[in-house]
This record gives C-alpha cells, structure tokens and sequence, in this order.
C-alpha cells in the first residue's frame, strides 16, 4: 500500500484545525532533525573548509582539509584501505553466514526458536562487553582459541599482537553479532510461499535449482537491504578498534574512522575531522548507490514491496 | 541421516555462539592461580563467587549504574512518547509534504555517525553539556527514524473505522492518540521500548565524546575505564562484564516473543 492510498477520516473535524494538527504531531522529530541532524550536518560541511582548533583562532581554508588529505597524508589512504579491506571481507562473510544460519533454522526442526535466540545472544550485549570476551578468547597466553587449535595441532597465530592477524581478529568479532542480519534473513525465507517449492519438487526441480530459481529471488529485497546496512556498519567500525587492538599493532587496525575520531578529540584538529567524515559519508552514499543500481536487475520485488522500496529509492 | 546432519550443524554452531559467553562467566568464577594456568582451567575446583562482589568495589561502579540507569529510563520514555507521536502523525494525516517529509525521514537513517558526531560535540559544548546526561537523554525525546517508522506501519494496520468511531463520539486527534492508539500499540511499544534501551544501555561511542568526569560516567565507559588502569585483573574485568551483559540479556528474553514473532517480519517488508 503506498502512503497516497492510505484512507484517512474526514469526518467531524474543521479544514483550519486539519492543516495545523498533523505538524503538531510530528513536530518532535521536524525539531529533532533541524537540531540534531540538518544543522550538524551544515555545521560540520562549514567546519570542514576551516582550520578549526577547539579553542583559538579558526582560520577559513577553502578546500585545503580536502587537499592536504588527498594528497599529503598517507594515513588517510592507509586508514581509507584497511577500513576497505573490512569491510570487503565483513561483508560478504556476514551475509553469507547469516544466510547459511536462516536456511539451516527455516529448516522443520525442532527447537528452532531455542537456536535462533542463542544466535541472536551476542547482538544484545554492548560492544563494550564484546570486545572484553573476546580479549580473553584471542589471548595468547591463556586464551581459549588457541588452546583449542592447539588441540587440534594447529599453532594459533598471536592474534592481537600480529598485524598480518590482528584485522581477522576484528572480523571474527565482528561476525558474532551477525544475529540481526540473520534474523532479517529469516523473516525473509519465512515469507516465501511454500507453494512455490511445492510446484517446483512436483515438476523434478532440483533442490540447488530451487534456491537459485526461487530462494534467492525471493530473499533479494532482504539481502539488498541488509548488505546496504552492512557496508554502512562497516565504514564505521570504531568501538572494536578503539577498545580492543587500539589501531595497532603496527597501525594495522587504524580504520578510517578511528583516525577521525583522534583527529578530532585527540589532535582536536575539528576542520580536518570533519572534512574527513565528510568523506566517509560521501564513500558510503556512493557504495550504497552501486548497490542499489546494479541490484536493479536481479533484486525481485512483489507488488506491494515495489511501491514502498521505489519510494525509499528516490 | 539429513535430520541428524542438521542437528549436529545447529548444536555445534550454537556451542560456537555461546562458548564466549560461558567462558567469560568461567574467567570470572576463577581464583588467581586458576587463571593463569596452562592449559586453562575449563572447570575450576571452586567458584569464586566473592569476585562479582571485589569487583564492584574496585571503581564507583555504584555511581556509573545510576547514571546509566538514568539516561536509560529518561530516555527510553522521551523516545517511546516522541517517536509514537510522530508516527502517529505521519499514519493518520494527509498533508502537504508529508511523503517528501517521510522519505527524508527514512533517508536519515544513512547518515554515519561519524559525520554527526563532531558537530553534536561542538553543539552540546556550546550549551554546555558536555560532561552532563542531557547528550545522551534529550535527542531521544524527539524521535527517531527506525522507531518511527516501524510504529507508523503498525498504526497503518489498525482499522480506521476506529479513529471515525471515536471522532464521531467527539475525540479530538489527541484523544484518538492517547486513549486509542497507544494502547493499541502496546506490542509495538514493547518492541521500540527494548531496542532504545538496549541502545543507549549498551551505548559506547555517545557517553566517550560527551563525558569526561568520571563522576558521570554510565557503565559501559566505566568498565572500558577500568579495563585501561588494571589490564591484569581479568577475574573482576570478566564480572563486570557478565553484570554489564545481564540487563539487556533479561529484556531480551522477555520481550523476545515481540521482537522475533511481530515486528522483525514487517519491517522489513515495509
């Protein structure tokens, strides 16, 4: 049902007290956004052409932030390429396990709610919390994971102190809380008509056929959007990184975000800070763009959905 | 032979998920000599219980509970009241701009927090609240967008005959809101309810950039805290952790029939 089509009451209220009502009710998020959103957001497009320290003189600098950044700062690309070489591993793994852990609870089993809740668990804790539990598991002195490689004769690598390891510990983290993206999934194939694999079993349609033929059709508005969720999560990335490997060791968990965070709160380079997140948002505009664009050819929409994801498109 | 496949693969990826959890209430349980022994203890002789309670000791954990207790509970009830009243407005009303209106409402949610978060800073300096809770309570008195989106498609189910019936006994809309629909709306209530608290519970980010005196600190940056001054004594790091867990782990047990069953489905699906 689209907004337009929505009935409305017309009956036993003026045309005057009709027209200032509605804006009445949705005053507190039209105050939210000017102040908390729109006005942040042009406060900080403005910061980003200014030599902005916390306290002294601030100095307009036109796009000099943006040029130091491309073209003087090696830090900037280093950040800009691990937080891509995440994001481009925690991505795909996310939604591939997440899929894999649905279709295995969509399954007729019994106890499946039980599973699915012990899934979920780690998306409800604090990243705080995650990241304290995970300490313990990737240590290399008493920690569980490589006691357990240990018994199976594989010598675990030193997993926070390692810079070729120390991102891989961050996705694996990371991972454990894939419990919402599964849930999403899940809803999804819990939609699917199961007319539809009826029909195909009756005509011999193989079951690999099936997930490619209906499944993933079906699923694609769910798996467009959570991968959308996920790009966007993993350009932000900032908790785990701050808490748990401090950027290091050797800089080889600096994600982007993190050098944001210390240009404006540790170096209190506020200017510079804010044309940086300015380029992360414009990185995630665009990613999420592509996604959106290409998907256009395979992502499959019913009636209903079309007209709601059309409108969210524009 | 499939069934059985099956099973394996769900209590095998299961144990997965929880080891972490239990390993931690373990860590927590240990004595010294227990903890740094090799290979580890899996299941120590005796349970430390005393740890939960040294622990506590060892910071003003007693103040960071109240402070996060405060921002949770003033929060969660500006956001409840707000987000429903908007949503409220968008379900039951046409008017000039509304569509537009809603779609840039929904655009929010894309927006990176790092973007936000260094003019939220300047602008709470400016008012001067840094090193308050007012950052981390007054924004969510008015709304927001997943919240209220997800509160409008559940108004858009409720049959409008209701709203006519009301408006024909004399309700104004506000009564229609209050009298009529927020009880109707409990279940999604409930669901916006555990999702907010278990935001700004478990918020991390929010309470690091606006607060400095540790005298305002709510729990989650108290335990990064205390993790930073004593990096060795994992035993009480492990307790407050388990105890920091609880909380949202209880919610989430008990509104767990609202967030799997109703809500998670149509959201989705718009």
């Amino acid at each position: 049902m689209t907004l337009a089509d929505q009935p409305l009451s017309s009956l036993g209220q003026s045309r005057r007290r009709r027209s200032i009502a509605p804006f009445l009710f949705i005053s507190p998020w039209i105050l939210g956004f000017v102040f908390f959103t729109l006005g942040p957001l042009l406060f900080s497009l403005t910061m980003s052409f200014y030599d902005w320290p916390v306290v002294g003189q601030r100095d307009f600098v036109g796009l000099n932030n943006y040029t130091t950044m491309l073209s003087q700062d090696p830090q900037f690309w280093e950040s800009l390429a691990i937080t891509a070489k995440f994001a481009a591993i925690f991505v795909p793994f996310n939604i591939g396990l997440a899929f894999l852990l649905a279709v295995l609870l969509n399954a007729k089993v019994i106890g499946s709610g039980f599973f699915r809740t012990i899934f979920y668990l780690p998306s409800v804790i604090s990243g705080v919390a995650l990241v304290m539990i995970w300490t313990w598991i990737y240590a290399s002195n008493f920690g569980l994971l490589n006691y357990f490689l240990g018994l199976v004769g594989v010598q675990g690598p030193n997993w926070l102190g390692d810079p070729n390891w120390s991102i891989y510990a961050i996705i694996f983290a990371s991972l454990w809380g894939l419990g919402g993206t599964m849930l999403i999934l899940l809803a999804g194939l819990q939609s699917i008509p199961k007319e539809l694999y009826e029909a195909a079993r009756v005509s011999g349609v193989p079951a690999w056929a099936q997930v490619w033929h209906i499944t993933l059709p079906m699923l694609s508005p769910m798996l467009l959007f959570t991968t959308i969720t996920s790009i966007i999560s993993a350009f932000q990335q900032l908790t785990i990184a701050l808490l748990l490997t401090k950027g290091g060791p050797l800089g080889s968990t600096y994600f982007f975000a993190m050098y944001i965070y210390d240009n404006a709160f540790k170096y209190h380079d506020m200017g510079y800070a804010a044309a940086m997140s300015w380029v992360m948002f414009v990185i995630v505009l665009v990613l999420s763009a592509i996604v959106m664009r290409s998907s256009s050819a395979f992502v499959y929409y019913e009636g209903e959905v079309k007209a709601q994801a059309g409108g969210n498109d524009a | 032979m499939r069934k059985t496949a099956l099973y394996g693969a769900l209590i095998f990826l299961s144990a997965l998920f929880v080891a972490p959890f239990v390993w931690t209430l373990i860590t927590a349980l240990k004595s010294q000599s227990d903890l740094v022994a090799f290979p580890p203890v899996m299941w120590p002789e005796t349970w430390h219980w005393e740890n939960f309670a040294e622990a506590w000791g060892k910071q003003p954990f007693n103040t960071f509970l109240k402070n996060s207790t405060i921002v949770v509970v003033l929060s969660t009830i500006g956001q409840l009241f707000s987000s429903s009243l908007v949503a409220f407005g968008f379900a039951r009303f046409r008017f000039w701009g509304r569509d537009p209106l809603f779609i840039l409402l929904l655009a929010t949610m894309m927006i990176p927090w790092d973007v936000k978060m260094i003019p939220l800073y300047m602008e709470f300096n400016a008012l001067g609240w840094i090193n308050t809770l007012k950052p981390l309570i007054v924004p969510a008195w008015f709304g927001e967008a997943f919240f209220i989106f997800l509160l409008r498609q559940y108004i858009m189910t409720i049959p409008m005959e209701i709203d006519e019936a009301a408006r024909m006994d004399g309700a104004n809309s506000w009564q229609i809101y209050w009298r009529i629909h927020l009880p109707l709306m409990a279940p999604a209530l409930v669901l916006v309810g555990t999702f907010h608290f278990m935001n700004a519970w478990n918020d991390y980010l929010g309470p690091l950039i606006f607060l400095n005196d540790q005298s305002t600190y709510t729990l989650p940056l108290g335990l990064a805290l205390f993790k930073g001054l004593h990096e060795t004594d994992v035993t009480s790091i492990a307790a407050v952790t388990i105890i920091l867990c609880l909380p949202p782990l209880v919610l989430f047990f008990l509104a767990q029939r609202y967030i799997m069953d109703s809500a998670l489905g149509s959201s989705v699906k718009g």
